[in-house]
């Protein structure tokens, strides 16, 4: 039995490390993700869905695509047949 | 996939259990476990290790006991409680569950299905658009537990056209990278260009001079929104 305690990964920070140092990148390339337009903000954009007991995960996932106007939405978690609330997360992109 | 999760999970014992034995017996269902999937899953019913970070007791009435449980991608938590009967001699099952995290979205951000609804109808109908970029998080966020590799302007345009991103392109990078690891490659603005398996271990990537860093295996970003600076003309980046 290995009792040594990790730290979930969202807890852990993972440090980042300069190859090239002060590199700047060109503003007029791109955008900042949180700074799309918002078309492309969505299109590329993750909803975190709380999902209710009754609706499976497929039909969220249909109804956000119809809420959205989205074509490509898929889901990023299901529970096992027959559970309780839970929460998953949908996503879409392309 | 893959990313870890976190569970509000209600227990029930099969006979009353005291409070110390149940605690030592959470103790030691912590860290790596074994665990075989159940009867009726998805995936081929191997023996595997799956690690569980932290369970904590929130609650014990009678035969239900209500836990706390942080673990990887991948674990069954019926047959975690299942597990836990057996070890205790007197059985147990999962009698409810509710997943309150999933990597960095965590309960607390979620949004039900009406605001959701909420946010699009207000922009829909000329409003603001501030509730909608409430709701919806960019794709990095949600690639945010994965390792980073950060690439240079120059370099964008080749990924998005296919190539693999070699270390000369790199221009910072997440420490601790092993390879066969699934890093995401990012931009300097912070926008996912790809994702790709690491060819080289973080300390490779700093002090190689040349060959290929990352493997890619989906690319995200669409062309033609960096240069393709391989391209006769000459661009003109005004940076490196």
């Amino acid at each position: 039995m290995i009792s040594e305690q990790t730290l979930p990964p969202w807890e852990t920070e993972r440090r980042l490390v300069d190859r090239i140092e002060n590199v700047t990148t060109n503003p007029a390339y791109g955008s900042y993700p949180e700074d799309r337009v918002l078309s492309r903000y969505i299109k590329f954009g993750v909803i975190c869905v709380d999902k209710p007991k009754g609706p499976t995960s497929h039909q969220v996932t249909d109804m956000v695509r119809n809420i959205t106007g989205v074509d490509h939405v898929g889901h990023g978690g299901t529970l096992e047949a027959g559970e309780i609330p839970q929460y998953q997360v949908c996503y879409r992109y392309c | 996939m893959g990313a870890g999760k976190e569970y509000v999970c209600l227990m029930r014992l099969h006979e009353k259990v005291e409070e110390d034995r149940l605690k030592e017996a959470l103790s030691m269902f912590t860290g790596d476990i074994y665990q075989v999937p159940p009867v009726r899953s998805a995936i081929s019913r191997k023996l595997r290790i799956r690690t569980v970070y932290r369970v904590d007791l929130i609650e014990v009435e009678g035969k239900d006991v209500l836990l706390k449980i942080a673990c990887s991608g991948g674990t069954y938590i019926r047959k975690y409680c299942y597990d836990i009967g057996l070890f205790l001699g007197v059985g147990a099952h999962m009698q409810e569950l509710r997943r309150i995290r999933v990597g960095p979205f965590s309960e607390k951000e979620s949004f039900t299905l009406h605001e959701v609804y909420r946010a699009f109808k207000v922009l829909n109908e000329g409003g603001d658009e501030k509730d909608v970029r409430k709701v919806v998080k960019p794709v990095e966020y949600a690639l945010s537990s994965l390792p980073k590799v950060y690439m240079l302007d120059s370099a964008v345009g080749s990924i998005c056209n296919g190539a693999d991103l070699a270390v000369t392109g790199i221009a910072k990078l997440s420490e601790g990278i092993r390879r066969g690891d699934l890093v995401t490659m990012l931009t300097l603005k912070g926008e996912i260009v790809a994702l790709g398996k690491a060819l080289m271990t973080s300390e490779d990537m700093m002090e190689k001079e040349s060959g290929i860093a990352v493997d890619v295996e989906r690319v995200i970003m669409e062309k033609g929104l960096y240069p393709s600076i391989w391209k006769g003309k000459k661009h003109k980046l005004g940076y490196y």
